[in-house]
């Protein structure tokens, strides 16, 4: 037991294969590594079993075809490329359209339970800017089922679980992964991985954004740990907003309205009752993709027709108490218990939301490796499978199709190298000088949690829906700025399940990544997808086929372009048709 | 009405106006002590808002498990006056007079309102995993009406207040002996699953302890899902023991006429 | 501005003691159960349990062995109070109430060693489905009697007794058909209903016991005052207290 917040001390262990998360991504990652004879370790933030995962509430696409059964994985292929503005990696999009019903059924002989049809096979509901009725689900709390039924499967494949462990840095020999550093959380103790490969599923980055459907552990940490690592990142300036969070009352604002509301038929109005979507996306409605319906709400609210605290309606009480209660279970109950809001009656109050990630680390769609060596990535924290604009439904899949690439990659690496790559000494005491600096004695003590709401402010006014080159150029000087005061953050208590301690370390991620989207935002001078520039409002078709890729170069942030990769013919006139 | 929803909470203003006295456990396992906390409420505020408040201006090493904040994945469990209960779905305005705030009892205590959990996740790995037939190739056909009464149970956010509530784990600590209501909800789901085929009974007498479970429903009482723990989940494996071990007439039958085939929904 | 309260394993137990109205629920079923378990003693004592037409529940089925000195109603006071000892319910209330296992929830439990129903006697809880069956034959002749009711020597007519007696068997069968060991029997042991059609009927029968199952303490309460309420108003009756008003045709 440590209770000294100087101690240098850590425990060492030794793996084949580390990953770094326990969502979707990292255990569908582990039972894939654990099938091959390598150790594998799954390090998580929290307990087993709570990962953002669970939040994710509509459920997971796949072209089944249980419901419409014109549904293929062509047509999912190029929904998904639609809908990401053609920025997508086409290759990424392709595997993962002609496995995700793989990945589904797997899941159901683990224990898994879908809804079903009137037939007796999965059933599957409408979805924005899918084609077809193509989300396999379960009531609205999906999520839940596939991270419970992926626990499940796990715990009996001879994994080893580091609960409640945060992972602060990857160590390298030369350009090689040789190990991952970080700290328990419940008593402060560092402790040392030593291994010949790393996953990382660690998810995205929400907190960095004041409004946000997401949980304090998405915080960047894989992407910042990448970047420092020496590896790519891509897309970043591509945030998603979900169309609806709840506003109202102020502790629940952006905690995530899924879109299965809309996709059981729930209609949306401004503060005149109009259904305004039928003026912004005549065709698909409420269930346009998400970039749409939540720039239409912001357009609703600074048109001064937005609801009482500042957000549009969703009304889906024309469906019946019962089919509501039946569908959406989880809404219901948490509008009433949260909102006193009876949604069998009366319309919700929503709001958009920052809740997801498109951009991330780059990998190789085939392995899931990133540029650095032994170093892999899967889930939201990888990026290139939904370009510019996620479709929902699309992030359980993405988590089961290069969750398994990247566990199967990383095994299969690990068993090709003889023996683990050197640990540096020196790489350690460096990441504990760093940890440690918040409980030394400090002239102008800045609090970690302020930082933190700094920032938050920030990334809302600057880098929000709507962007341009003065306010990103603003939040570029005033990241900088909470950068200095940030090492000047001081702590008290002990390392003992320290939340304050925590925050300090998270505020350094949480900063790099802000400063990762916002120099994508400053150079993609066009409006594409989630991407809204007000000062460049259209399309810009000589940046359609470019990617900004961020890497460390002598300590800086160098953004650079990349030509996106070109579909073959036969995929191309896919989406075109 | 401005574009402030979309860009930042609304604070203070209109909205606050009081505070409300809380009484926080702060402590270790070796020393601890209610501290009290003047906190300013908001409309709708939950006890977790408090939490953090707390975190953010007065005790930053406020140790506090949480995660979603929208009672989906169970994390922030503690006893508020005395109650088990999610802390991110315990109104403030719900609760008249002071608001002491407690961490779990059936657990080892961390520090502050943070416990040790681990001994749910060591059972879990003890019970069998699912097992579908090895014949039988995805997908399959399985009916809605066969699997309806299985949502209930999926429902679990593994929260872990039926545990903490029992008093089998809580008072007596007899967690050598009994599973916990917990996972007599993931064996029920297990065992009445149609597509499972491992026989599940002993391990559900024996090793899970159900016979020590003695139905005064406190779990049913405080899960947050409104699983039906006792009825739904531990009576109907109770009587599937008693099928097993303390029925003579079916016992005698099964002698007669030998075990008989369980059907299963067949694939696609 | 700390609060001191105790040392921690002392103020994590006195976290039990701070439930408001904890004693509420064990109070009642005390009061309840000890009174309606003397009054059915008494009852029972009394060798005389029938009003023309009208026959004690206590009493039913009417068995009459010439020259045994018990009062008749003892010959079958097993079945009833079997049942009702290994109920789901009355466990819960008297493991609660009288045993104080726990006496409320998260409020500490009676202090010495616990061991459920692993042993002798709550092991013989398990034996409930027995007791269902034979209540299940009783329930029968209890419709009987309430049939009977109706019938004033050969002629249909309703008292205020038949619809206490009616009335009574209702209360009865709506919480025997909602026991939870029928719930299993009829259809919850079946893991696919889909599989054939007799699981299909099965799964009926299961739905329709669910649906009294709900509410299985309120009928257990209701059905227990229900018979000693129609004990009540035919002992009036056998002592003269009051005539029965009566429809005849």
């Amino acid at each position: 037991m440590t209770d000294s917040s100087t101690d240098l001390g850590y425990e060492t262990y030794d793996y084949d294969v580390v990953i770094i998360g326990a969502g979707g991504a990292g255990l569908r990652a582990a039972i894939e590594a654990a099938a091959v004879d390598v150790r594998v370790a799954v390090v998580s933030k929290s307990l087993l079993g709570k990962a953002h995962t669970v939040m994710a509430e509509g459920g997971i696409a796949a072209s089944l075809g249980n419901v419409h059964h014109d549904d293929s994985w062509e047509v999912h292929y190029a929904d998904t490329m639609r809908g990401g503005q053609n920025t997508n990696q086409y290759r990424m999009a392709e595997i993962f359209a002609k496995e995700v019903p793989d990945r589904v059924f797997e899941l159901e002989r683990w224990g898994a339970l879908f809804d079903r049809t009137p037939d007796g096979f999965i059933m599957q509901r409408a979805f924005g800017a899918h084609t077809y009725n193509r989300l396999c689900h379960v009531g609205d709390r999906t999520g839940l089922e596939l991270i419970r039924t992926l626990q499940d499967r796990a715990v009996h494949t001879g994994v080893d679980f580091f609960m409640e462990t945060t992972i602060t840095r990857l160590l390298k020999d030369g350009g090689v992964i040789s190990g991952a550093f970080g700290y328990r959380r419940t008593d402060g103790r560092c402790v040392l991985f030593r291994t010949k490969s790393v996953v990382l599923c660690s998810g995205g980055w929400g907190r960095i954004y004041k409004v946000t459907s997401n949980s304090w552990e998405s915080t960047g940490d894989g992407l910042a740990m990448a970047y420092e690592a020496g590896a790519e990142l891509m897309d970043t300036e591509f945030v998603q907003f979900h169309p609806t969070g709840m506003v109202w009352p102020p502790g629940v604002r952006g905690i995530l309205v899924t879109e299965a509301v809309r996709g059981e038929g729930g209609y949306l109005y401004n503060s005149k009752h109009e259904r305004f979507m039928l003026e912004y996306d005549p065709k698909k409605k409420e269930l346009s993709s998400r970039d749409v319906v939540a720039r239409s709400i912001y357009r609703e609210v600074q048109a001064g027709r937005g609801s009482e605290h500042g957000g549009a309606y969703l009304d889906v009480s024309h469906r019946g108490a019962d089919y509501i209660k039946r569908k959406l279970p989880s809404m219901y109950e948490q509008f009433l218990t949260l909102a006193d809001v009876d949604i069998t009656r009366q319309p919700m109050e929503i709001a958009p939301t920052v809740h997801y990630a498109m951009g991330g680390i780059r990998v190789d769609p085939e392995s899931a490796a990133t540029t650095v060596r032994g170093l892999f990535a899967a889930g939201e924290a990888a990026a290139g499978l939904h370009g510019s604009n996620r479709l929902g439904g699309n992030s359980l899949g993405d988590l089961l199709v290069f969750g398994r690439r990247a566990g199967a990659s990383a095994a299969e690496y690990a068993r090709a190298i003889a023996s683990a790559p050197l640990v540096h000494t020196s790489d350690i005491q460096a990441e504990q000088a760093l940890l440690l600096a918040p409980f030394s004695p400090k002239e102008s003590p800045e609090n970690a949690y302020t930082i933190h709401e700094e920032l938050q402010t920030v990334m809302a006014e600057k880098v929000g829906i709507a962007r341009d080159a003065d306010r990103l150029q603003d939040a570029l000087a005033a990241v900088q700025r909470l950068r200095r005061r940030a090492a000047n953050i001081a702590v008290s208590g002990s390392r003992v399940f320290n939340p304050g301690w925590h925050m300090a370390r998270d505020d350094h991620f949480m900063l790099l990544v802000a400063e990762a989207i916002t120099r994508a935002a400053l150079e993609r001078t066009e409006s594409r997808g989630a991407h809204w520039r007000t000062d460049y409002p259209d399309k810009d078709e000589s940046l359609g086929r470019i990617n900004f890729v961020i890497r460390k170069v002598d300590g800086f942030m160098e953004v650079s372009r990349q030509a996106t990769p070109q579909p073959p013919v036969e995929l191309e006139s896919l989406v075109a048709a | 009405m401005t574009q402030a929803a979309l860009e930042s909470p609304a604070e203070g203003g209109e909205t606050a106006a009081t505070s409300r006295r809380f009484l926080v456990y702060r402590g270790d396992s070796n020393d601890g002590q209610m501290v009290e906390y003047s906190v300013p409420t908001l409309e709708g505020m939950v006890v977790l808002d408090a939490m953090h408040w707390i975190q953010a201006h007065v005790d930053g090493d406020l140790a506090v498990r949480w995660n979603c904040k929208a009672a989906k994945c169970g994390s922030c469990s503690a006893e508020v006056n005395g109650t088990p209960r999610l802390m991110c779905k315990t109104r403030v305005d719900v609760i008249v007079g002071d608001i002491w705030v407690q961490p779990m009892k059936a657990f080892p205590l961390i520090k502050d309102l943070v416990t040790d959990v681990q001994w749910n996740y060591e059972v879990n790995r003890e019970i069998p995993p699912f097992t579908p037939p090895a014949d039988v190739p995805s997908p399959w056909r399985v009916q809605q009406q066969d699997v309806e009464r299985l949502f209930e149970f999926r429902k679990c956010i593994e929260c872990f207040l039926c545990q903490d509530v029992c008093h089998i784990l809580r008072d007596k600590n007899e967690k050598a002996r009994y599973y916990g209501p917990r996972f007599m909800v993931r064996q029920a789901y297990l065992d009445m699953h149609p597509m499972d085929v491992r026989d599940r009974t002993g391990q559900i007498k024996d090793e899970s302890g159900i016979g020590m479970c003695n139905i005064t429903k406190c779990c049913t009482d405080v899960c947050p899902e409104h699983i039906h723990i006792t009825d739904n989940a531990i009576i109907p494996l109770k009587e599937r023991v008693v099928d097993e071990y303390f029925d003579p007439l079916l016992w005698a039958a099964r002698r007669i006429r030998g075990r008989r085939q369980k059907k299963r929904p067949s694939s696609r | 501005m700390t609060v001191e309260v105790g040392r921690p394993p002392a103020l994590r137990s006195q976290l039990n003691l701070w439930k408001p109205l904890w004693w509420a629920y064990p109070t009642w079923v005390v009061t309840a159960l000890s009174a309606f378990g003397i009054y059915a003693f008494f009852a029972m004592i009394q060798k005389a349990g029938f009003a023309y037409p009208y026959l004690s529940p206590f009493y039913s089925p009417h068995i009459v062995i010439s020259g045994l000195p018990i009062s008749p109603a003892f010959y079958v006071a097993w079945v009833p109070l079997g049942f009702r000892l290994t109920c789901y319910y009355y466990r819960k209330a008297y493991f609660r109430s009288f045993l104080w296992e726990p006496p409320a929830c998260a409020v500490a439990d009676r202090p010495g060693r616990y061991t459920g129903e692993t042993r002798l006697p709550f092991v013989l809880n398990n034996f409930h489905r027995y007791f269902l069956y034979v209540t299940l034959v009783v329930l029968g002749f209890l419709w009987y009697d309430a049939i009977r009711a109706f019938d004033f020597h050969g002629h249909f007519g309703i008292g205020v007794g038949s619809g206490i007696m009616l009335l009574n068997v209702v209360l009865l069968s709506g919480y025997t058909l909602g026991c939870h060991a029928l719930r299993s029997l009829v259809g919850g042991g079946i893991d696919c209903y889909s599989c054939s059609l007799a699981a299909q009927g099965r799964h009926r029968a299961w739905s329709g016991v669910s649906l009294l199952n709900n509410r299985h303490a309120l009928w257990a309460w209701a059905s227990m005052f229900s018979v000693a309420i129609t004990d009540i108003y035919i002992r009036f009756l056998i002592h003269g207290v009051f005539a029965d008003p009566r429809w005849v045709s």
